[in-house]
């Protein structure tokens, strides 16, 4: 086919404008979070004392925490679903870190330096390793599937992206059954339990998201 | 690009629904790729002989992409971005893995273009199904409107259109496998 011949093509395809990606991102990760909700309410559960907890400044510090990266990850997979590449991406979890620094540095001047390494490796570590990244697989793929009709200058970046929103997702239902409220905990293994799954979004995504 | 077309205009009628402003952005933008794309391939050591591969290629995702600019910026830099991945993505399946910065010749735009290098790619058609190669090619080839094709075929035009979206998606990653 000559060139021409396919603008001639182009031009006669006039499908609908599809509706913005990030309706088409909400819609999946929500799709995908009430997946892992009903799995998370058969397997884990809520917490006991919910309600007392509510009210803690731990508690409530560490569900500000994980929305705030759900937020921010939210608008780093928008940003990188686009043929022009953000200048610097990782400026956009910037907030994140401040936050999260900022919730160490209060338990550390708060709590007695004893207490530091009981706080820090908590009750449920193994737990929180695992069920984050298990109740973030069905999250990532609907995330990854509605990214396949974005054009990500760096397919690898956003699935990244992708898998970073995922676990986020994830620790905000493990959030509301961990008993370890600490800044120090919080900071420490939601992290760690987020590495895999942006990992696997990388990889995954590098493969397809390419266009 | 430095040309005196307003092609951020041009895509915002076509996204209206204006066919001609959309065939001039399509026909404006596959002038200055393929200028772009054969100093690329030269830049990397290549022929120019795939060029036009190259540029059907980054139009189909040009188009099949549209929803991915965004109005509120400058067309350019997103016509760029695509160009650019396009080519590296292009140098890539051929073992090509130094860098490659478009940047330095792509705010030229083409003048002197012979238009007979136009490489035909009828094998790529080929490979589509035959309800789809047939609408692709009666609109392209043939030049008929799809509520003609509707009626030759028998089907209605929204058919056509959908036979024919999906067709140049199909197209699209047959691009992709074919160098791959």
């Amino acid at each position: 086919m000559k060139t021409d011949k396919l603008i001639d093509a182009l031009v006669a395809d006039r499908a609908p404008r599809g509706k913005p990606l990030r309706w088409a991102l909400a819609a999946a990760l929500l799709a995908g979070g009430l997946v892992s909700f009903a799995f998370f309410l058969a397997t884990l559960g809520v917490r006991a004392d919910i309600e007392p907890a509510l009210g803690t400044w731990r508690f409530d510090l560490k569900v500000g925490l994980v929305l705030l990266a759900l937020g921010l990850a939210f608008s780093l997979c928008i940003a990188l679903s686009r043929p022009v590449a953000p200048a610097h991406p990782g400026r956009r979890l910037l907030p994140l870190a401040a936050l999260a620094v900022l919730a160490v540095a209060i338990e550390l001047s708060v709590l007695p330096s004893v207490s530091w390494s009981s706080r820090l490796v908590g009750s449920n570590a193994m737990v929180c390793l695992v069920a984050i990244p298990t109740l973030a697989i069905v999250p990532l793929a609907a995330v990854l599937a509605i990214l396949r009709s974005g054009a990500p200058a760096s397919p690898a970046l956003a699935g990244g992206a992708a898998g970073l929103l995922a676990a986020a997702a994830a620790a905000a239902l493990y959030a509301f059954h961990c008993f370890d409220d600490s800044p120090l905990f919080v900071v420490t293994w939601y992290a760690l339990a987020a590495l895999p799954v942006i990992a696997l979004g990388a990889v995954v995504g590098h493969r397809l998201l390419r266009w | 690009m430095s040309n005196p077309t307003d092609l951020s205009a041009l895509m915002r009628r076509a996204r209206q629904g204006d066919d001609e402003a959309y065939r001039r952005l399509l026909g404006h933008v596959s002038l200055w790729l393929r200028a772009i794309v054969r100093r690329g391939l030269i830049a990397a050591g290549r022929g120019p002989a795939d060029s036009e591969d190259v540029v059907q290629e980054a139009l189909l995702a040009m188009h099949l992409k549209r929803d991915t600019w965004d109005e509120t910026q400058p067309i350019e830099p997103w016509l760029r971005a695509i160009a650019r991945y396009k080519l590296v993505d292009h140098l890539r399946r051929r073992g090509f893995h130094d860098h490659l910065d478009i940047e330095d010749y792509a705010e030229e735009i083409a003048v002197a273009v012979d238009t007979d290098a136009a490489v035909d790619s009828g094998a790529l058609l080929a490979g589509l199904p035959e309800r789809q190669r047939r609408i692709v090619e009666e609109i392209s080839l043939e030049g008929r409107r799809a509520a003609e094709v509707a009626a030759k075929l028998g089907m209605t035009e929204g058919a056509v259109r959908v036979t024919l979206h999906r067709a140049l998606k199909a197209l699209a990653v047959a691009y992709r496998r074919d160098r791959s």
